[in-house]
């Protein structure tokens, strides 16, 4: 039997929600364009009036079936839609058009690193208007632009075990969705969105009360309010008490979760078959073109990474995550003349996951190319340590220096009269000027220990701040101390 | 089937409806009534009987995914009861604490 161990407790399921980047709504010819002036948007149709035909956008069903292939779910042969009632003024007409018993996707999983996460479905529905709640006044205010905007909800199996497992998750999930290219999954836009359920096992075998978490704006958000419930959740069962089920709202200012206590959101939705929109059937032919169409995955770009650069495992999983960063890859090792050896591969790849990667996430961009430091930069970065213009360390200064300038590196290089010496004398006086200071290493060197000459090649680096060219001071070094392993 | 007063209420909440206690009294019995006839319906022999959804024979009705003329703003909230500049006005719903 399982044993009991704070991360087994822990039970979460999650809930996306994509908005597809059709050019018009699920039902009705609207544009979707975002930022639109209020209400600009709207029809008939997505406002509910009486007497209106909804009439099913094709661009949605071959996006869904999409989807729901690169989550590798089986298709529904026949789709049906349902009405899910309920009483709220972001929905004009009551209702929101969903599927229920008959989704367009299931039984699908998404590969984490070291989990296999299981999909429960994948549906079309319509999204709802935006509310603007008037603070001291017992008003809202209503923008219907968004509403009947096309979303896929794509919810998750209970298979995810912790706060870090959720992230993983997310981050696999949005990067296969981009991949996919049917949404800019902007979370910020909240073209992207997500609710969290998580529970904990009071007993190994008992299921805990299930808490769904809304008001998650980012990733982020979605990882610290799952440990907050977590931690919640946990001290009312320590203390014999018993959690309640319930929809809470994250705060993020206040990193808390608080219950709402709404008679409105009572889940008693009354699902019935959308009278006004006839079933759909899909075809194995249909499905099998729009499987042939899939693009290259992440799973698949990384593994392409792995036998065609020499790349290890991680690194091919990190660049190929997103796709704006493996693109950023390929745009580099195709502008080099081919064939691109391994190495060259690896340095260009070394890049991207370390100091590129580490400026992205400091910086809290959205991606790679938000950084402006294009892919042509990067080339003529790595060709000045190449030629040996500058040395490896310098680069690492040069590349915060182009962010900063906005200079390409070469012109930085000029602007700031930075170069590599290769100037053999004034190397051969500071590896002199090194070997004076460091006699047990010169003569550890000389009797025979190889590592002390990479620690006086390091102390003579240190003097020239990594202006020396590492090459050449080795060569210096070795010829200056003789020795056996010269 | 019995059919409380309490259901009624409830039922009346989901619906929006604003029933008088004496109404909830006098619908009980006649929604009772109601389900008691359509539970006849439960006689007839349905297993080898897929559901029906709908009962026309249409199927695959699409559109192309081609931008329409919207409303302008002024004509969608023309019947309005109350607004805001560009939007509607309503009560507030929302109730989290
Ligand atoms: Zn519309």
């Amino acid at each position: 039997m399982s044993r009991q161990t704070a991360d087994s407790a822990v039970v979460i399921g999650l809930e996306v929600h994509l908005q597809l980047n059709t050019a018009t709504k699920i039902f009705c010819g609207c544009p979707t364009r975002f930022g639109a002036p209020p209400n600009s948007q709207v029809c008939p149709v997505c406002l509910g009036f009486p007497g209106v035909l909804p009439v099913l956008n094709r661009q949605v069903l071959r996006y869904g079936i999409r989807v729901a292939l690169g989550l590798n779910c089986s298709i529904q042969p026949k789709i049906v839609f349902h009405r899910k009632n309920y009483f709220y003024p972001d929905l004009p007409k009551a209702f929101q058009i969903s599927q229920y018993d008959l989704p367009l996707g299931s039984s699908g999983f998404v590969d984490l690193e070291n989990k296999k996460v299981r999909i429960n479905r994948v549906h079309m529905e319509e999204d709802a208007g935006k509310l603007i709640h008037k603070e001291g006044e017992p008003a809202s205010l209503v923008d219907y632009n968004r509403c009947g905007i096309p979303l896929l909800e794509i919810v998750s199996e209970p298979d995810l075990c912790s706060p870090e497992e959720a992230y993983a998750y997310l981050k696999t999930l949005k990067g296969i969705l981009q991949y996919l290219e049917v949404s800019d999954c902007d979370m910020e836009k909240g073209s992207l969105r997500c609710d969290a359920n998580v529970s904990l096992r009071p007993q190994p075998d008992v299921l805990g009360a299930k808490v769904e978490i809304k008001n998650l704006n980012s990733f982020k958000a979605v990882a610290r309010s799952l440990s907050y419930e977590i931690r919640r959740q946990g001290e009312i069962l320590e203390e014999g008490g018993r959690v309640v089920q319930e929809t809470r709202l994250w705060d993020d200012v206040k990193g808390v979760t608080q219950g709402m206590r709404s008679k409105e959101f009572a889940h008693d939705y009354r699902y019935f078959p959308e009278p006004d929109l006839v079933p759909f059937s899909v075809s194995t032919e249909e499905v099998e073109a729009v499987r042939a169409a899939l693009p290259e995955l992440p799973a698949q770009r990384a593994r392409r990474f792995m036998a065609a650069y020499g790349l290890p495992p991680a690194d091919a999983r990190q660049l190929t995550a997103e796709k704006a960063t493996a693109d950023y890859f390929e745009q580099c090792v195709k502008a080099l003349p081919a064939p691109v050896e391994n190495k060259r591969g690896k340095v260009f790849a070394n890049w991207i996951v370390s100091d590129i990667s580490r400026e992205i996430n400091e910086r809290g961009l959205e991606n790679i190319q938000a950084l402006g430091f294009p892919p042509s930069s990067l080339i003529e970065l790595i060709g000045l340590v190449e030629s040996g213009a500058i040395s490896g360390k310098m680069a690492k200064e040069v590349f915060i220096e182009s962010l900063a300038s906005k200079k390409s590196p070469a012109a930085v290089v000029a602007a700031k009269g930075m170069s590599q010496v290769t100037d053999r004398q004034a190397i051969r006086e500071a590896a002199l000027a090194v070997i004076q200071e460091q006699p047990k290493a010169a003569e550890d060197f000389r009797n025979g220990k190889a590592q002390a000459l990479m620690f006086m090649v390091g102390q003579l680096m240190k003097k020239t701040k990594g202006a020396a060219s590492p090459a050449i001071s080795q060569e210096i070094l070795k010829e200056l101390l003789g020795g056996e392993n010269s | 089937m019995e059919i409380s007063p309490k259901e009624v209420e409830y039922l009346a909440q989901l619906c929006r409806l604003e029933l008088t206690p004496e109404e909830l009294k006098l619908f009980a019995p006649q929604i009772k009534e109601i389900l008691s006839y359509v539970e006849i319906l439960k006689s007839a022999p349905t297993h080898n009987t897929p559901p029906t959804t709908h009962v026309l024979s249409l199927a695959n009705v699409y559109r192309e995914d081609q931008i329409r003329p919207s409303l302008d703003t002024e004509k969608a909230l023309a019947n309005a009861p109350a607004r805001e500049g560009p939007f509607f006005k309503v009560p507030k719903v929302i109730d989290a604490s």
